[in-house]
């Protein structure tokens, strides 16, 4: 691994990021619109829901988590298609660099945008709702880590698709992750999902953290279990994930794809 | 310097590339020509790692092989190809600069300064890529490629896209630094009177098949033909 090499590809991305005001837009826009829509309706239903105190911690906690989970797969795929998109792939993979060090450069983009997001999201939740995330301390940190760890895994699965059926299956750079919402109980407990759906959900990481969220934000408890559920499931689909990847690439490679979709 | 030995490329059980083998010496330029499909592009996409193959060997350096020494033979060869593009919301200078990092180019900002001189680029310097001509386009990727000094340089029909006297100095630029430094060229092109004037050795294409291989003269002797041109329609067209 060659940090030169990863913060080349941080450094192209980024470079876009500077001479494009519709990308630099595209960062607050969605939190900002998502915080704005979301939080007046959260301040609406309280009105009719005396019995949930915490109502507005819940949903805006939520938002929140769900939008950075979204953004952190985002910042892997949609990075990948500007390479595609700008038909500069070969010359990215005929330079020494490996899949490892471009994977590391895109979550290394990946996370500056999330850590922009976060701040965006946190200071207009506050500003406006009196919500201030930064109350769950450290457990903030553990709940995003497994957030994020999974949005990554999404986002490398999803780029391994892309990369293995070419322009046909881009879509999936914005659909999958709306695939694993109604499973990741972002906006209710798991218990109102139907059976079979509960027990898809045990298998979604991000369920355990929406969960956990809900118990801090309710109770003032932080559930290492829940917590360490989401992280053994994350650690088995980084493991599959890879595997996959690996598997999608030489299949890549011997069909000779980069030179068709990346030049 | 680099050396191709009974190379063999399927897509979906159908042979793109049969068998070929042929080397590249210090210093010179092999031109390689064929018709459209005939298999050039694949061949140097073999031979850069994106596209893998069935059987045969690629090796460079006298040891190194293509893909098991992938990452150390990229570090010392380099590519441009008029089809192939670079990031166009970046400048020029950007460019460079995340290329020259991939590349872990040294003292990259000089670097960067000497390529842009080499391909008079230098007042294009901070344009952003996509209001470049498409000739424009080719001198910084051609700049891309000379960013890590490389001793091999796989060229796929480098000036196609530009006008008669930027590609006549490219060219000459390309034969003094084979010449100066030893580089050496694989060059494909449709333009017969380019790889005349540039190549020591052709390669002909036909169908992912050799059909001829030699030093330019030689193979003029050998064919009994006038000059490339007639080579070429004697052994690669289709009714030849």
């Amino acid at each position: 691994m060659s940090l030169r090499r990863i913060f080349g590809i941080f450094l192209a991305q980024l470079f876009l990021y500077r001479r494009s005001l519709t990308r630099v837009l595209e960062i607050f826009y969605w939190p900002t619109l998502d915080i704005l829509l979301w939080g007046f309706i959260t301040l609406y239903l309280q009105r009719y829901s005396a019995s949930m105190p915490k109502f507005i911690g819940f949903f805006l906690g939520a938002l929140i988590f769900w939008d950075l989970f979204f953004r952190a797969q985002q910042g892997i795929t949609v990075s990948f298609l500007e390479d595609m998109w700008a038909r500069n792939l070969i010359n990215i993979f005929v330079s020494p660099i490996s899949m490892g060090e471009y994977l590391a450069g895109l979550l290394l983009l990946s996370f500056f945008k999330v850590s922009i997001s976060l701040a965006v999201m946190s200071l207009l939740a506050y500003l406006f709702y009196g919500f201030n995330i930064f109350k769950m301390g450290i457990y903030l940190y553990l709940f995003l880590f497994n957030l994020i760890i999974m949005g990554w895994a999404v986002g490398i699965f999803t780029l391994g698709i892309i990369l293995r059926f070419g322009q046909e299956v881009e879509i999936l750079a914005w659909a999958v992750a709306f695939l694993f919402m109604p499973f990741s109980a972002v906006f209710y407990p798991v218990s109102v999902l139907p059976r079979f759906m509960q027990i898809i959900a045990k298998f979604v990481p991000a369920s355990y953290v929406f969960e956990g969220m809900r118990e801090v934000v309710e109770k003032g408890v932080f559930s290492w279990d829940l917590f360490f559920y989401s992280l053994s499931l994350n650690i088995f689909y980084w493991i599959l994930t890879i595997v996959v990847f690996k598997l999608l690439f030489k299949k890549v490679l011997k069909k000779g794809i980069i030179t068709k979709i990346g030049g | 310097m680099a050396e191709v030995r009974s190379l063999w490329k399927y897509f979906n059980s159908v042979p793109a590339i049969k068998g070929i083998s042929f080397e590249i010496e210090k210093g010179e330029i092999l031109g390689v020509l064929g018709a459209n499909g005939a298999g050039k592009s694949t061949l140097i996409y073999c031979m850069l790692g994106v596209c893998s193959f069935e059987k045969g060997e690629i090796i460079f350096f006298n040891n190194l092989k293509m893909p098991k020494d992938r990452k150390k033979i990229l570090e010392r060869i380099n590519f441009a190809s008029t089809y192939t593009s670079l990031p166009y919301s970046l400048t020029v200078y950007e460019s460079l600069l995340v290329f020259g990092n991939l590349y872990r180019v040294k003292r990259i900002k000089e670097k960067i300064e000497m390529v842009l001189d080499m391909f008079s680029i230098k007042d294009l310097k901070n344009t952003p890529l996509r209001k470049l001509s498409s000739g424009q386009l080719m001198r910084v990727n051609l700049a891309k490629s000379m960013l890590n000094d490389p001793e091999i340089l796989l060229l796929d029909e480098p000036t196609a896209g530009l006008d008669p006297e930027i590609a006549e100095k490219t060219r000459n630029m390309l034969k003094k630094r084979c010449k100066e430094i030893g580089l050496s060229i694989l060059y494909t092109s449709h333009n017969l009177n380019e790889i005349e004037d540039i190549a020591d050795k052709i390669l002909i294409l036909k169908k992912g098949e050799i059909v001829a291989y030699d030093k330019k003269d030689q193979l003029i002797r050998k064919y009994g033909v006038l000059n490339l041109k007639e080579l070429y329609f004697k052994v690669a067209s289709d009714e030849s």
